[in-house]
């Protein structure tokens, strides 16, 4: 359990959002570590805080109080133009709705988080066409989002929180809007990126999506309820 | 830097792939644009346009020059009680030798009669004025000479029955063949054609100086002498019924001042060496000097109001702009979620959505320039009216409107750029 360094790291944190004249915790103090390669997988009932914790896990957000690490930097206190910064460089969102941007074809889409890079990576369009093909994509490389079905969609997300090479994965609810066998494809995307060393955070309502993962974070109120592991961890098995 | 000139260059692409995405909904934007500048332009083109034909006209009098006119005192009915039939007043040779002594600095003076008569060739008849001028009157009041010859000092001298036909005058009397050598008639008298002159833009430029305007714009120069001796001192006109008679020596007097600092004073102590021999106001001074200046201070009344209304009307459209950006914007929060959790910074934000409205207003800016240049002509084509587009309108015009861009699309992109992200994110 202690191998390593955490990749992402929270102590003690608190997110407290006012919202007129009442304050609400959404989180009430979290520590969790997730460790380079697992798989977690963050499940609880509506309203348990779990999308307030992925939005601060994406420095969408910052926690009220407490710290967190993202592979070792301290982003808790990180102004506004740092984190957009982080996000472009260390972090990889998958969103439930897709959320590609409609105007640009597929090998746009994939490659947008590279555009808002300060040191673009040379191979940014080498990289990218890797990628929608890994994805199985690279005959609808300029296709429309409109013009593809909700799980190749998905694959062209994945792609795109690929591109940038991310230490973290974030995924929300990457199956919600799939059918089953679509979402059966975008989860075994998922093994394989797991397998390749991927950190991978999850969050999901789908216990079967929750059962793949490596390790079940479940969340309840605001405070960490479970966490388990459905797996040891492949280092501590040593293969 | 180059990174910075490949986002701009992929900012810019991105613009117009979102711009095409509503593409009635950005024509009806830049619309507002569209017509703003090329309204700009074209008002522009035709007070620059007129003001050059009044500064023309003005200029051709001579820039250099005072014209003295005679002018038929109002109140010369009431005080001649005796019903004489002949009234006398005006400009006398006397006036012009005094003028001429008392003056320094003035080289030349073409003192003139007008006289209206009716011009013949055979059929043919134009009432036209009959103008008895010096031989230098041509260098002094720029006319050209377009063929042919003027008269010269010896045929003034002898008195010669020769003329100069204006253009208008020379189309009416001779329609199918060239007049040069060719005789006209006025009266009794016959007067053979040695060249036919530019026309001095009649009417227009004497209802601007003020003077007796003629709706014939037909001319003829004759010698002064000539004039002199075949239509006498006293002119009578008939007129249904009744009939005037008038005794005029000259009718106009051109005084040519070497130093152009010098025609306003020059014209004042002229006003005052004929104010002093004579007991009524019988003439009138042109300083066409002066008039240049007021047609200046004109144009500048002029292009101001023009540009008053030309600036509502871009900032109308740049008004419009905005709204459409703010619509825009909000349409869009999702995208700029999007493009926020995917790493772009408030400031690559403010540009998409900055470069997107300088696309609207610059394209619009570029029709509109294309318009307004053309506009012009199709005004000179169908009406006549003379328009000059210079190199400022449409410069001036693409540039404001470039800047309206910049201006009205800052907040609908500042907006943008400040939404919290995961708000963002969640909108529908």
């Amino acid at each position: 359990m202690s191998q390593g360094v955490p990749i992402v790291l929270l102590e003690g944190v608190i997110k407290r959002y006012r919202m007129g004249t009442v304050t609400v915790d959404a989180l009430r103090g979290i520590d969790l570590a997730i460790y380079p390669g697992e798989y977690v997988a963050i499940m609880g009932p509506s309203g348990c805080g779990k999308s307030t914790l992925l939005n601060l896990l994406g420095c969408l957000d910052r926690p009220t109080e407490g710290r967190y690490l993202l592979g070792g930097l301290d982003v808790s206190k990180l102004d506004d133009d740092a984190l957009s910064e982080i996000r472009g460089t260390r972090l990889g969102f998958i969103f439930q709705a897709y959320n590609l941007i409609q105007q640009l074809d597929v090998l746009e889409n994939i490659e947008l988080p590279l555009y808002y890079q300060l040191h673009p990576r040379p191979d940014g369009r080498q990289r990218a066409l890797e990628l929608a093909e890994r994805v199985g994509l690279r005959n609808r490389l300029h296709h429309k989002p409109m013009e593809l079905s909700g799980g190749q969609q998905q694959r062209v997300g994945i792609a795109r929180a690929l591109v940038n090479d991310p230490l973290v994965l974030l995924a929300d609810e990457p199956t919600g809007n799939l059918d089953s066998r679509a979402g059966a494809e975008i989860l075994e995307l998922f093994d394989e990126l797991h397998k390749n060393g991927k950190t991978i955070i999850m969050v999901t309502h789908d216990p079967e999506v929750g059962r793949r993962a490596e390790r079940l974070v479940r969340l309840k109120d605001g405070l960490i309820e479970e966490d388990r592991r459905n797996r040891p961890r492949p280092e501590e098995t040593g293969s | 830097m180059i990174h910075w000139m490949l986002l701009v260059w992929r900012t810019v692409r991105v613009g117009f792939k979102s711009l095409w995405l509503h593409r009635l909904r950005s024509l009806l934007t830049a619309l507002g644009i569209i017509f703003g500048v090329c309204s700009v332009i074209a008002m522009l083109a035709v007070g620059e346009g007129a003001s050059f034909e009044a500064q023309e006209q003005i200029r051709q009098l001579g820039s250099n020059n005072i014209i003295i006119r005679s002018v038929k005192p109002s109140e010369e009915q009431k005080v001649n009680v005796q019903r004489s039939f002949v009234s006398d007043y005006g400009l006398t040779y006397l006036d012009l030798a005094r003028l001429r002594d008392t003056i320094p600095g003035i080289t030349v003076y073409a003192p003139a009669r007008i006289i209206r008569e009716r011009v013949f060739n055979a059929t043919q008849s134009l009432e036209a004025e009959i103008m008895g001028v010096v031989p230098w009157y041509t260098e002094i009041r720029n006319l050209r000479v377009m063929t042919g010859r003027f008269f010269t000092s010896i045929e003034t001298k002898q008195e010669q029955n020769v003329c100069v036909l204006n253009r208008v005058l020379a189309r009416a009397l001779f329609p199918l063949s060239s007049p040069l050598g060719q005789l006209v008639r006025v009266g009794g008298d016959y007067y053979r054609v040695i060249g036919i002159a530019d026309s001095e833009s009649g009417g227009k430029r004497l209802n601007l100086a003020g003077g007796n305007s003629g709706s014939a714009a037909g001319q003829m120069y004759i010698p002064l002498t000539t004039a002199k001796d075949r239509f006498g001192e006293i002119l009578i006109r008939r007129s249904s019924g009744s009939f005037q008679a008038e005794k005029v020596q000259l009718h106009e007097i051109t005084i040519h001042v070497d130093d152009q600092s010098r025609v306003e004073a020059v014209a004042r102590i002229a006003g005052g060496v004929l104010e002093r021999n004579r007991k009524k106001r019988d003439f009138e001074i042109i300083v066409p000097l002066e008039l240049l200046r007021q047609a200046e201070r004109t144009k500048q009344i002029f292009n101001t109001v023009l540009g008053a209304i030309a600036a509502i009307s871009l900032l109308v459209g740049g008004i419009g702009i905005m709204n459409i950006m703010l619509a825009s914007v909000t349409e869009r929060t999702r995208e700029i979620g999007i493009r926020r959790a995917l790493g772009a910074r408030r400031r690559d934000i403010v540009l998409q959505f900055l470069v997107e409205t300088v696309i609207l207003s610059g394209t619009g800016g570029i029709i509109g320039v294309c318009l307004g240049v053309l506009i012009p002509q199709l005004i000179t084509y169908f009406s006549g009216m003379m328009t000059i587009v210079t190199v400022w309108g449409p410069l001036i015009a693409f540039t404001i409107s470039g800047l309206i861009g910049v201006v009205f699309g800052l907040y609908p992109a500042l907006r943008a750029a400040y939404m919290d992200p995961v708000e963002a994110l969640r909108h529908e």
